[in-house]
């Protein structure tokens, strides 16, 4: 008898609310079955199951939001006897989790509340320790001792500060506008990569023109289903250099990295409303080109009517992130956690270049590499960075 | 199909790849993509689409032909006869 729990979908994610169940009690479920879709800070996301068996019971009723790890159902393994048919109905959904605590709202200033105690107040008979700028305050506003003996000082050693006894807000500027969800989750990601990772930074301007040549030849005689884009390409590039150079290709879990063998390629996506998602082409490592185009046309449009899976955004092992035709020269990607790097691609553009000693225009773009150094070294990077350069001049090779 | 049916076709698949973007309030000359704020996989998607519904075959030399909104419904007329 398995549980099947509310999945982690990334470092910062704490919760998930289950907005629909897609088997019900006494169907049948096999490894890799979309059994309920969770709604998250990314979105909706459709939640696989990882065993076979039958889903026996359900333990989380739809609309409930509860912490990761939470059991959500019971699965019950082939050959397995069936559970006494539980006791009334599903075991009462779990306690909400309660929402993040809103930002404290500027009050109107004759409404503004006295500072909550939060540390015992000194004794009576104890010198009140103020300082003289508050003191001065607490003068002006009309508060007496007994109101400043009842809140808790937050200077040294207690003493009352000029913020403890200005009203909550009312230094405080214009409110400002609340982060959507998206941002929040953008936010918490990138501020623990900043915070935990020690990325260093490579840049490799590649001539395009084979990938240029290669593609026109291609999508030529191709109906518009079947053609394939210059980010294919660039996506193929990455996923050949990371064969060969696996220390960019895993997770740093638990003080360690540990490399994947399989390549899950991320591509970073730009959402119409704002924000970004970066989901996982599960198994890129095996497509060749015109699968993996396929794939990347299949994921994308699901991102862009905001359905994928779970595992397409927790298991990403390497990100790649494009400005496509219309950006600028560089981009310099931000890791994502536990991922060890990134590589990003500027807009192709025609640019000088040096041939047998003379100026000429071609097709170019800027290849940035951000890896975690404590994984790799800038010597390994150069010739990671370098072997994606070699397989966009060749890019017809597998 | 006339030119009304071409239009309103490209307004329906314009409006599945950017429901943000309204066709009429758009500088129909200017660059589709950056008009519309599509990237490569978007107009590919138009592309394929508009192929589909028109029985043409799009071939991506065409693509200078297809730069504007007024580019492109001016391109498919040419192609479907209309």
């Amino acid at each position: 008898m398995g549980e099947f729990r509310m999945p982690s979908l990334g470092a910062d994610m704490e919760a998930g609310t289950l907005v629909e169940w897609l088997k019900a009690p006494g169907d049948r479920v096999a490894r890799g079955d979309i059994v309920a879709v969770v709604e998250t800070q990314k979105g909706a996301i459709e939640i696989e199951v990882f065993e076979d068996g039958v889903l026996e019971r359900t333990l989380v009723g739809t609309g409930a939001k509860v912490p990761v790890g939470t059991p959500l159902a019971v699965i019950r393994a082939p050959g397995e006897a069936a559970a006494p048919p539980p006791t009334p109905e599903p075991v009462a959904t779990p306690e909400p989790v309660a929402t993040p605590e809103p930002e404290p709202e500027a009050p109107a200033p004759e409404a503004a509340p006295r500072p909550e105690p939060a540390a015992p107040p000194p004794a009576a008979g104890e010198r009140l320790r103020i300082t003289p700028l508050a003191r001065r305050l607490a003068e002006t506003k009309g508060l007496d001792e007994a109101w400043l003996r009842a809140i808790a000082g937050t200077g040294p050693e207690g003493a009352i500060t000029l913020r403890d006894i200005e009203a909550p807000g009312e230094a405080a500027a214009e409110p400002a506008a609340p982060m959507t969800e998206m941002r929040v989750a953008i936010a918490a990601a990138m501020a623990r990569s900043k915070r935990e990772i020690p990325h260093y930074y490579l840049a490799q301007q590649v001539d395009l023109t084979p990938a240029s040549a290669f593609l026109a030849a291609a999508n030529a005689d191709r109906a518009p289903e079947d053609r394939i884009l210059m980010g294919a390409l660039f996506l193929h590039a990455v996923i050949r250099a990371a064969r060969e150079y696996p220390e960019f290709n895993g997770h740093f879990t638990d003080g360690a990295f540990r490399p994947s063998s399989e390549i899950h390629a991320a591509m970073a996506v730009a959402l119409r409303g704002g924000g970004l998602v970066a989901p996982a082409i599960l198994g890129a490592g095996e497509c060749d080109l015109a699968s993996l185009m396929a794939r990347m046309r299949d994921t994308l449009g699901r991102v862009r009517t905001g359905r994928f899976r779970a595992r397409e955004l927790s298991e990403a092992t390497i990100t790649v992130t494009s400005l496509g035709e219309r950006g600028v020269d560089t981009l310099l990607g931000v890791i994502q956690p536990p991922q060890v790097a990134i590589v990003g691609f500027g807009t192709p553009a025609e640019r000088p270049v040096v041939r047998n000693g003379k100026l000429a225009a071609a097709m170019t773009t800027t290849v940035t590499l951000a890896a975690d150094h404590r994984v790799s070294d800038g010597h390994r990077g150069a010739l990671f960075l370098r072997a994606i350069d070699r397989n966009l001049q060749e890019p017809e090779a597998p | 199909m006339t030119s009304d049916r071409i239009e309103d076709l490209v307004r329906k698949e314009l409006g599945r790849i950017a429901p943000d973007v309204d066709p009429g309030e758009i500088d129909r000359k200017g660059d589709l993509r950056e008009e519309c704020d599509i990237d490569s996989l978007d107009f590919l998607n138009l592309v394929t689409a508009l192929g589909k519904a028109l029985s043409l075959p799009m071939p991506e030399a065409d693509y200078p032909k297809m730069r504007s909104y007024d580019a492109l419904v001016a391109y498919l007329r040419a192609g479907s006869g209309g």
